[in-house]
């Protein structure tokens, strides 16, 4: 069997670890790796009875990652302290929103930048209160910086140039040319607190902008963790509010998102052997290859399939553009390699 | 993938693939003396690749690839295939290694306690280093030093010893040729060739040392001892070290804790001979 299989089979604890040999926990291990869920295995894994050096490596990456969350809720604090004396309120989005809401997807879970989304009126001043407070851009290149701009869901990138964080601040979650259209002011003024002191979005919401992050957006890389995340999430959701499948039928059907949710849903299903409610728990032929791009890692954590990655490439290109526009952002990107 | 090592420096088990022959045998060869523990699962993953199936055999380049990678990285020509393992291995521990706290530093350890040497290349911590394990030290390592932020002791990374250009010769003239590597003439780092550490190092491996002096060399110019005072010693090894940020407050209490128990010193020294008897004054008069 295939690493990556083993990896989300242990994951889904449809595997006892002690059946692996030596062998399948190098690939296990250098797979997780390469899907940044190391640390996310190592927790899952946390009571198991494991060989003595794979459980220390496993001590390690838990620590590290508690170590990476604290700096992450730092960084968000830090653009707390720099917003919040001008009005401005955001709300966390992914990873840290996952940590600050002391959620099961956050143990183990790698949180790259910070994510913030602010009401689409305050973003210039948001920019510049950044600006002020020692964020910089990163992007030099006028076209992008233009393209973010014009186009895009949130600010081009920024870093701290103290702490080197970097920071996107979002207006929306899915870019103003995609063809599905959020309702960006419902998951702002919807939001609710996450206990620490922030933001967060609600349930039904942070569902449907991890799908969509998911499924609308990119080209799946990073697809088993945001698989891992929507699955947890949904999951704990249900178990706390028995009509939680339907808020979140009502809320996918408000942002335009029930393709992307509802696919979500049964991969997370297929993989990681998530129960779904009744309507929800149907078949799919065009699944088979979201299921294919991301199970397409070999056993030394390289991506199988190029023909297929390709073709997800191409696909989040597709949907983030109309025809035309792609034809020249293309035409862009080609003169300027 | 089709060839294929695996090794064990210090507690980092490696596993390397390759498209080609040639960078797994010089590593077998450089190697062959170091512990082999079959049952025990890789940490860390290295790939030696070609980017395209035809640049295998057509001017065959290999890129360096693993669970970490650096983007935009140059490949290397086949003939610094080994160059191009030490890097990929060297940059899985540099960025994926958290039980201990990484110094970019070499040392040496003598009765249970470890003289470290940070610089950046060309200073010649690597060189003293080795000149001094061939001599009654341990060499716990060239390139990396690893600190336990529970107990403050020094774990050894005792690679191969990547001796360049002017220590090549310097070296060789006092080792057997069998513990040399093949020469790489001409690469980005100039001439490189790998030194097989002596089988007392290797065997001690896993034998922690107390950190005792640290040392900041600086080859060329006259012999010269400057006292380090805690500051700056601090400032300069979170600049050696690549997971300081990384391990938080345990990375600043451990090195917290180093400088503050362990003479530091600037030396600078016209040549290998002399820099050999600095640290060795040194250490008699002030190692703790």
């Amino acid at each position: 069997m295939s690493a990556v299989r083993t990896l989300v089979d242990l994951l889904a604890r449809r595997r006892d670890p002690a059946t692996l040999a030596p062998r399948d926990w190098d690939s296990v291990i250098g797979v997780a790796r390469s899907e940044a869920m190391l640390a996310t295995l190592a927790h899952r894994l946390a009571d198991a009875d494991l060989r003595p050096t794979v459980a220390a490596l496993f001590a390690d990456q838990r620590t590290a990652a508690k170590v990476a969350q604290r700096q992450a809720l730092w960084e968000a604090e830090m653009a707390r302290r720099a917003l919040a004396p001008a009005g401005i309120e955001f709300v966390l989005l992914k990873g840290a929103a996952y940590a600050a809401a002391g959620m099961s997807c956050a143990a183990g879970r790698q949180i790259g930048d910070l994510d913030i989304l602010v009401l689409a009126h305050d973003i210039r001043r948001t920019e510049n209160l950044l600006l002020k407070a020692g964020w910089e851009w990163v992007k030099s290149d006028p076209y992008d910086d233009a393209y973010y701009r014009q186009h895009m869901h949130e600010l081009p990138p920024m870093i701290h140039k103290a702490r080197d964080r970097m920071i996107d601040v979002h207006h929306t979650i899915l870019p103003r040319t995609h063809r599905i259209t959020p309702d960006a002011l419902a998951l702002v003024s919807d939001a609710v607190a996450s206990g620490a002191s922030f933001a967060v979005l609600n349930p039904a919401d942070m569902a449907c902008h991890c799908a969509a992050h998911m499924l609308a957006d990119g080209d799946l890389q990073g697809g088993l963790r945001n698989l891992w995340d929507f699955h947890t999430m949904t999951r704990d959701f249900a178990a706390v509010d028995p009509a939680f499948w339907g808020k979140l039928d009502a809320r996918a059907d408000l942002h335009g998102l029930r393709g992307p949710v509802r696919r979500a849903a049964r991969l997370a299903r297929d993989l990681y052997g998530a129960v779904l409610p009744g309507g929800w728990d149907r078949q799919d032929p065009a699944d088979r290859w979201f299921r294919r791009r991301l199970l397409a890692r070999d056993d030394w954590g390289r991506v199988t399939n190029p023909l297929l990655e390709q073709a997800f490439y191409i696909r989040s290109h597709w949907l983030r553009m109309p025809p035309a526009m792609l034809a020249k952002h293309l035409w862009t990107k080609w003169r300027k390699r | 993938m089709r060839h294929r090592i695996r090794i064990a420096v210090g507690p980092v088990q490696f596993r390397i693939g390759s498209d080609w022959a040639e960078p797994i045998a010089a590593l077998e060869r450089l190697y062959a003396r170091y512990p082999q523990d079959d049952a025990r699962p890789a940490d860390a993953t290295v790939r030696l690749f070609a980017a395209r199936p035809w640049r295998r055999w057509l001017r065959p380049s290999v890129h360096i690839g693993g669970d970490f990678i650096v983007p935009d990285a140059l490949p290397l020509p086949l003939s610094m295939g080994l160059l191009a393992a030490e890097m990929g291995m060297n940059l899985q521990v540099a960025l994926g290694w958290r039980r201990h706290m990484l110094l970019h530093a070499s040392a040496v350890a003598k009765d249970g306690r470890a003289m470290i040497m940070s610089g950046e290349s060309g200073s010649g911590k690597s060189t003293l280093a080795a000149l001094l394990g061939e001599g009654d030290w341990r060499l716990m390592g060239d390139e990396f030093t690893l600190i336990d932020p529970e107990g403050g002791d020094a774990f050894a990374f005792p690679r191969a010893v990547s001796l360049k250009n002017e220590a090549i010769a310097e070296v060789a003239a006092r080792v057997d040729p069998s513990r040399l590597g093949p020469l790489l003439a001409g690469t980005p780092k100039g001439d490189i060739r790998h030194l097989i550490p002596r089988p007392e190092a290797v065997a001690a491996m896993h034998e922690p040392a107390r950190p005792a002096l640290l040392l900041f060399p600086r080859f060329g110019g006259e012999t010269a001892i400057e006292p380090m005072g805690e500051g700056e010693a601090f400032v300069r090894l979170t600049e050696a070290s690549t997971n300081y940020v990384a391990l938080g407050e345990a990375g600043f209490a451990a090195l917290t804790r180093l400088v503050r128990e362990v003479p530091a010193f600037g030396i600078s020294y016209p040549d290998s001979a002399a820099g050999i008897a600095l640290v060795e004054q040194l250490w008699a008069e002030t190692a703790r």
